[in-house]
């Protein structure tokens, strides 16, 4: 029986203990030799979730296929362990072995939001291991990251060895075997060492053959990955940067984002590990199609995973159909950005909802279009009279739909909501952002009116006698916070005060509207977002304002009950730095980004394009009605090959060259 | 048809709560393709019962669920299936065929459970200590409730103690109607002998879940998987 790293009197003090036992369905087990390759891959939130995440399940699943790799999870321990570690003594581990952590050969830190870097500190200082990369032991772990925020890696650059850019399932192959070829013989391995119980000393024996830096040297050159401590920067008088470079011979100047093409033969976890508690995405998880062909202007998902690459319908049902018996789950759903966009996606429904029925397995779907064949679908597989129909409109006017380039027109919406209403729906939700470029008291207003329209929409369309009671029209909006790689990258963000003074005019001219009783208004937390945007566009200076604020009780801060906005404004006082000078300026064109080292695939001109067209409020086609020339094309697959749009181009003198700007 | 399963659930399964070991179980018969039943609705469900909850802490190896299926499955083959679909730490130890009638219910005919709790200090309690706790006229302590706290005199529930090397076996009322938990009985008992007990220095284990039946002479208890029709 496995021996648990925490005792019967911890494990039944802290709340729910199944976050720490490890355990459960498809969970890997193997036999630990002296050459077994450790990897603790980390998702550092809570469990529920960490183990509702994608993208931790694809590289388990990836890494576990290797005979000599053993790929282990590690999630955040609650405040109450938290404490109680510290308290004691005991070291963070793995949730399989139930090993320590600071034993294995690598700690994988997935970074799916800005808002989890504390808890990247609560990680490596609760498995014992140095925060900063430069200062760390031969002997200690390599620490890597990947995920959505390693596009700006910077504020948390000197906390990682390494950084995977871009897609998991490409090139950490290249990595292992890398690996294999620098560490130490297997007889005085670390492994060998850590089956053995014998607790390790620095520099004896030791992991490496060359060193840990002549690994980490070899590695940079990895097409993908990122090495920070071998590349200096320094900034100009007024704080911005003036140069980033590479601090020696053979580390290239620029690192470029892998990306999967064929997603037949790519991983795909076919035996994800059911958990026993209760996760957030408690279901199969099908990911349809990676990329968007949409081009919305503030969306850095739809930049970063261009171009759209669909996966083949008769794969989609083998591994839904596989999945579903593998878990047990009650529950399927799909997932991909704008999943409308999926070209056989009634195919895909019709199939999913032919094998669930009998079963009493519910399908759940992603926020899809509202038309007639979404209506029909959602009016097979939901509770009409439970379920609510969703839009984001994300913007109040047409006008500022145009900036940010959202196709969905308030023709759309208004005829979709007649649709649904007609179809017995009663319920709908709506998504906007405050703060967008160029934003006017109109956009602002704007957001209230077209609640308004849609609630007079409902007693139009539907008779008296046909009324399931009163429209419930739930609005929500969110600050709108600039990312890197999408046209807003130089754009100013609004500060706490202005954010929350647009939420109240909202809020005032819902109530001032005829059906103000059937519109609820509801925003998000201002000083959170405004963190956000500092630590999304900022630089390897923040790395002292991180650790300040860990240091001063910064953890969970996605969490609201335990963000601290006080903690934050102290780290960046006393580190000297300007949290307004990473958000609410506008920066030029011409400005050396943070970033900007990252070849993300799309090019830095095409940026500056959509950054003109959006403050001249004119749309770009999308990628299937006519290509922008974003620079993915070069990836040589995807919708650039697949759709008519390749034919033609946003006019030439428009489009530019897609491949200017690109650093490579 | 319904089925009555006699699962374990040990080691590090005991920190899994009761609507976490429901959830775990409904997964293990969607993957061990088990013809179960549905509720009708939008969301069906599968018409499984839990003879009784346990506290998350406490090991099982006599616990029960009834489950209603849609088409006959022979229960030696139900019992192989779902111990495929077990983590370390659950195992499924008896499937029988029971009445479908409502009386014949898990839930309604909990009347008693075994327990046995170990102690860390291997010591436990001494046969004559016990002897003279049961013979006490009355054992007051003061139970919670859902809506109150009150004195209660758990003699009555308690239908058997005795112990033996660094453990104590007891007989206990369960069920709707009179529900006594173990672990107040080993502080009532802790008390009146004077012991002091930490809260992490024993474990309890449940061994059985009992039904009551009449005979002649009153009631025997019987355990929930003798009630069936065809035993495994």
């Amino acid at each position: 029986m496995r021996k648990l790293a925490l005792d019967d009197e911890i494990l039944l003090r802290v709340e729910k203990p199944e976050r720490y036992i490890g355990g459960e369905w498809n969970a890997v087990m193997k036999q630990p030799d002296n050459k077994m390759i450790r990897i603790a891959m980390c998702f550092p939130d809570v469990y529920e979730i960490g183990m509702s995440h994608l993208g931790i399940q694809i590289l388990y699943d990836m890494f576990n296929r290797f005979g000599d790799v053993w790929c282990e999870r590690v999630y955040s321990p609650w405040k109450d362990l938290d404490g109680i570690m510290r308290e004691r003594g005991i070291p963070l581990f793995a949730l399989e072995s139930q090993d320590p952590v600071k034993k294995f050969d690598f700690i994988g830190i997935t970074i799916q939001y800005e808002m989890c870097y504390a808890n990247i500190l609560q990680i490596l200082e609760l498995s014992g291991v140095t925060l900063r990369a430069e200062e760390r032991g031969e002997d200690e772990p390599l620490v890597i990251g990947g995920g959505p925020c390693v596009c700006n890696p910077e504020p948390i650059a000197s906390f990682f060895d390494l950084f995977y850019i871009g897609e998991g399932e490409v090139v950490y192959d290249e990595l292992l075997q890398l690996y294999r070829k620098h560490r130490a013989d297997s007889s005085d391995s670390t492994s060998a060492l850590m089956s053995a119980g014998i607790e390790q000393t620095a520099g004896a024996g030791g992991r490496w053959k060359w060193g840990r830096l002549a690994f980490l040297r070899e590695a940079a050159r990895i097409p993908g990955i990122y090495v920070p401590q071998f590349y200096d920067c320094s900034y100009n008088e007024d704080g911005t940067l003036s140069d980033f470079h590479p601090a020696e011979e053979g580390i290239p100047a620029a690192v470029s984002r892998q990306l999967v093409l064929d997603f037949d033969a790519a991983p795909y976890p076919e035996k994800p590990v059911v958990p026993f508690l209760k996760a957030t995405q408690d279901r199969v998880t099908l990911e349809i199609q990676r990329g968007c062909i949409r081009g919305c202007r503030f969306c850095q998902a739809g930049m970063i995973y261009r171009p759209l690459r669909e996966k083949h319908l008769q794969h989609l049902k083998d591994l839904a159909a596989r999945m579903l018996s593998s878990t047990g789950y009650e529950e399927i759903s799909l997932t991909s950005l704008s999943s409308s966009d999926y070209d056989e996606l009634n195919e895909l429904l019709e199939y999913l909802i032919g094998i669930c029925k009998e079963k009493g397995i519910n399908i759940s779907l992603p926020s899809l279009r509202i038309d007639a064949f979404s209506l029909d679908v959602m009016s097979k597989v939901q509770d009409v009279k439970k379920s609510s129909l969703t839009f984001a409109p994300e913007a109040g006017t047409q006008r500022m739909r145009n900036v940010i380039n959202k196709g969905l027109t308030e023709e759309d919406i208004l005829s979709g909501a007649a649709e649904a209403f007609t179809g017995g729906w009663n319920k709908v939700k709506l998504y906007f952002m405050l703060g967008l470029p160029g934003e006017t008291e109109d956009d602002i207003r704007g957001i209230a009116r077209l609640c308004e329209k849609i609630a007079e929409c409902y007693y139009d369309t539907v008779p008296k006698e046909k009324r399931h009671g009163k429209v419930a029209i739930t609005a929500s909006s969110s600050f709108f916070v600039p990312k890197p790689f999408t046209p807003f990258q130089w754009a100013p963000m609004n500060r706490e005060e202005e954010f929350l003074d647009k939420a109240h005019t909202v809020l005032s001219e819902v109530r001032a509207q005829l059906n103000q009783k059937s519109i609820r208004y509801t925003w998000h937390e201002a000083d959170v977002s405004v963190l956000e945007g500092v630590l999304a566009r900022g630089d390897r200076r923040l790395a002292d304002v991180i650790e300040h604020a860990y240091r001063h009780g910064a953890l969970f801060d996605a969490w609201s009950e335990f963000f601290s906005g006080e903690i934050w404004q102290e780290a960046f006082a006393a580190c000297g730095l300007d949290p307004y000078f990473y958000t609410a300026r506008e920066r030029s064109t011409e400005e050396l980004l943070p970033w900007d080292f990252l070849d993300m695939g799309i090019s830095k001109s095409f940026l500056i394009r959509e950054w003109k067209r959006a403050q001249e409020g004119r749309v770009t086609p999308n990628c299937r009605q006519a290509c922008g020339g974003c620079g993915c094309r070069e990836y040589g697959g995807g919708v650039c090959f697949t759709s008519a749009g390749t034919e033609s181009r946003v006019s030439s003198d428009d489009a530019g060259s897609g491949e200017g700007g690109r650093l490579s | 048809m319904r089925i009555r399963v006699k699962f374990s659930k040990t080691g590090a399964m005991k920190y899994i709560g009761h609507l976490d070991v429901m959830r775990f179980f409904q997964k293990a018969l969607r993957r061990a393709d088990i013809p179960y039943a549905l509720s009708g609705g939008f969301s069906p469900h599968m018409q499984m019962s839990f003879a009784a909850p346990l506290g998350v802490g406490k090991t099982t190896t006599g616990d029960y669920f009834d489950l209603d299926l849609s088409a006959d499955m022979p229960a030696p083959e139900i019992g192989r299936r779902l111990n495929e679909q077990m983590t370390e730490g659950f195992s499924v130890l008896e499937v029988c065929e029971i009445s479908e009638d409502k009386a014949s219910k898990g839930m309604s005919q909990v009347a008693a459970a075994d327990y046995t709790v170990f102690f860390a200090d291997n010591e436990g309690f001494a046969e004559d200590c016990i002897r003279r706790y049961l013979d006490q006229p009355q054992i007051l302590v003061m139970r919670k409730t859902k809506r109150r706290e009150e004195m209660t005199d758990i003699r009555p529930w308690i239908l058997s103690l005795s112990a033996d090397e660094g453990a104590v076996h007891m007989r206990l009322s369960a069920g709707s109607v009179q529900n006594l938990k173990p672990e107040l009985v080993v502080e009532s008992l802790a008390e009146f002998t004077g012991k002091k007990i930490s809260p992490f220095s024993f474990r309890i284990n449940r061994d059985d879940i009992l039904a009551a039946v009449k005979d002649g002479t009153g009631d025997r208890y019987v355990p929930l998987g003798a009630v069936g029709v065809h035993r495994v």
